[in-house]
């Protein structure tokens, strides 16, 4: 009978304390509309990932299949971004491919993303000889070129899209480490950190309840922007032929096909192109956009 | 007397500090041969200006940071050199408030977690028990339970003091070491808190090492007083004994400078010379003979011992007479 009594009070006080938690909500989404390439940015985002869920079921054309009446046609009422050397519809595949290639880099950024902040936060916290090791490897990782280094994974453990998404993971890692590191330290300095030991917190209650919390911002603007060189990274990769099988529609491998057919079907290379590069400006911008909403400063 | 709860022998920590790239590490002697006894059910207060040693010496206590030498007796237990996992198990006995209430509550914490974390980490109650707990403690100071509910920057200075309190209360410690705990408040906020930190004691029988460095507010919640200057305790008596009659020149000095609330009443100033030395290169002999009206030869070259004066009185100089 207490305990309901109990319970039914909490309601009560959360249900008059629910609009003070939405206007903390509402603020930062006042924020964030005045900042309108952010808010354009997250749109096209928005699209993108809505042409990831539904893109097969809603384009005009099966990216699968060919049309050898059609073959490599430039833009028209019929086909609007043109088709390839097999006849099919380059829009279709572009947007059915949204899936293959968003599917990687987002994998591929939140294994990275996963990885990185535990070992940052292990870093930043425990500071000695675990952070000197964890920073020094990362360095290594950081002195190879994203690229140069994902080949040298993809070189390593095969090719195809898992392994992609493996190699892209691991050049994600030390810029992750590197940033939640920091961060760590200098949450790691607030008084808030001291009086939970003090209360007699372990040390993992201290690290994910008190700190890890004040580390997410700029984790979350970090992980935007990642994603962007993601989807650059992972498109690099199958249009050097380590990623996807190029029949099926992923953009990176569509860039390296229409390569082929430059000087007669330039609308093979130029769509897949203008896509990839929307995309990962739209990430980039969103992550600006962010990252100057959170920072009190910029306000 | 009763058994302390608490005492503290020959305390010593010493900071390094880095002088630059070229030049010699510093050692900053922070605490140096600290000793005094806390008793169970009274305020022992340490007083002293900035930097002087005193939050060091609460945190020493509180195992936050560890002494180079020294002991730290708490109920008849050496705790200075436990681990900090045997530590734990001691921290829902020794409890602290913190100085600095907009800093030492976590910001994406709700009031009512905040509260209930120390019975989270020592106890193995329910959330319903805990959560009927950190009701029943907001009421204790003097908030209501839907206060619970809310983030502490919605807070005033004064209130989150009491949930920095209402916190400590929850594991029911016997020490309580409250370090500057209303130096961060107004002066009408201050009287609340005080009082607040008074009644409790009363009601819980709670023991609090008091650190501060406001002698005003020292005299109204101590019962005995401990006197820093440069990492050690110079003079620790009763309070009415101390107030009545100091006799560390550095006491003398100290009190003279608290401000009277009588424009009629006119009294001897005491103004010290030179500046507090580095606790860097702490001055040789007695610490204060830089400063001190009375200092002789012998102050520059020997460590004067403590001498009780009066019971419970005791003067770290070599010549207490002196100031008779």
């Amino acid at each position: 009978m207490a305990d309901k009594n109990t319970t039914s009070t909490i309601n009560l006080a959360a249900a008059e304390e629910l609009p003070k938690a939405q206007s903390k909500f509402k603020e930062f989404v006042k924020k964030f509309m005045k900042r309108k390439t952010a808010v354009i940015s997250l749109a096209f985002i928005v699209f993108i990932i809505l042409m990831a869920i539904i893109g097969p079921y809603v384009v005009p054309y099966d990216p699968q299949a060919p049309d050898y009446t059609a073959m490599m046609q430039g833009p028209s009422a019929a086909h609007i971004w043109g088709t390839n050397e097999y006849g099919q519809d380059v829009f279709s595949r572009l947007m059915v491919g949204t899936r293959l290639s968003l599917t990687c880099a987002l994998t591929a950024t939140i294994i990275g993303t996963a990885l990185g902040v535990i070992l940052g936060l292990i870093a930043g916290f425990y500071g000695g000889i675990i952070d000197s090791l964890i920073m020094r490897c990362c360095d290594v990782l950081f002195a190879f070129p994203d690229i140069l280094l994902a080949i040298a994974v993809v070189a390593i453990i095969g090719q195809g899209m898992v392994n992609v998404m493996i190699a892209v993971a691991v050049f994600t890692v030390p810029s992750f480490a590197r940033i939640i590191r920091s961060a760590t330290i200098s949450v790691k300095q607030a008084p808030y950190v001291e009086v939970a030991r003090s209360l007699g917190c372990s040390n993992m209650r201290i690290l994910f309840v008190h700190i890890f919390p004040g580390t997410i911002q700029s984790m979350i603007v970090n992980f935007t922007m990642r994603v962007g060189t993601a989807i650059l990274a992972a498109s690099s990769l199958s249009f050097l032929g380590f990623g996807a099988n190029v029949t099926e529609p992923d953009w990176g491998s569509m860039l390296s096909t229409g390569r082929n057919y430059l000087n007669t079907a330039p609308h093979m290379v130029l769509f897949p192109g203008i896509l990839i590069f929307l995309t990962v400006l739209a990430f980039n911008l969103l992550g600006d956009g962010l990252r100057d909403t959170l920072d009190p400063k910029m306000n | 007397m009763s058994e302390p709860l608490l005492s503290v022998k020959n305390m010593k920590k010493t900071f390094q500090a880095n002088g630059g790239m070229f030049s010699k590490k510093k050692l900053v002697h922070a605490v140096n041969d600290v000793s005094f006894d806390i008793y169970p059910g009274e305020t022992f207060s340490l007083v002293g200006e900035s930097g002087c040693g005193k939050s060091t010496t609460g945190k020493l206590i509180d195992h936050l940071i560890i002494p180079d030498s020294g002991e730290i007796w708490f109920e008849g237990k050496e705790i200075s050199k436990l681990t900090e996992k045997e530590m734990r198990s001691l921290r829902s006995d020794i409890q602290m408030v913190f100085q600095d209430p907009y800093g030492s509550l976590n910001p994406r914490m709700k009031v009512q977690d905040l509260i209930g974390e120390p019975l989270l980490i020592h106890t193995n109650m329910s959330a319903g028990e805990r959560l009927k707990k950190v009701h029943e403690l907001l009421g204790t100071v003097g908030l209501s339970p839907s206060h619970g509910e809310r983030y502490p920057h919605e807070f005033s200075g004064g209130q989150r003091q009491r949930i920095g309190i209402a916190r400590a209360l929850t594991v029911q410690p016997k020490l309580i070491i409250a370090d500057e705990p209303v130096s961060a408040l107004d002066v009408s906020i201050q009287a609340q808190v005080l009082n607040l930190l008074q009644q409790l004691q009363k009601d819980f029988n709670l023991t609090y090492l008091f650190i501060s460095h406001d002698l005003s507010v020292v005299e109204m919640i101590s019962d005995r007083i401990g006197v820093m200057y440069l990492g050690t305790i110079v003079e620790t008596a009763p309070k009415k004994e101390l107030y009545a009659n100091p006799r560390h020149p550095y006491t003398r000095a100290l009190l003279s400078a608290v401000p009277i609330p009588d424009p009629d009443l006119t009294k001897e100033r005491i103004t010290l010379k030179g500046d507090l030395p580095s606790p860097s290169n702490p001055p040789s002999g007695c610490l204060f003979h830089t400063r001190c009206p009375h200092c002789t030869e012998k102050c520059k070259t020997q460590v004067p011992t403590p001498v009780e004066i009066a019971p419970g009185h005791i003067v770290k100089c070599h010549y207490p007479e002196l100031t008779e």
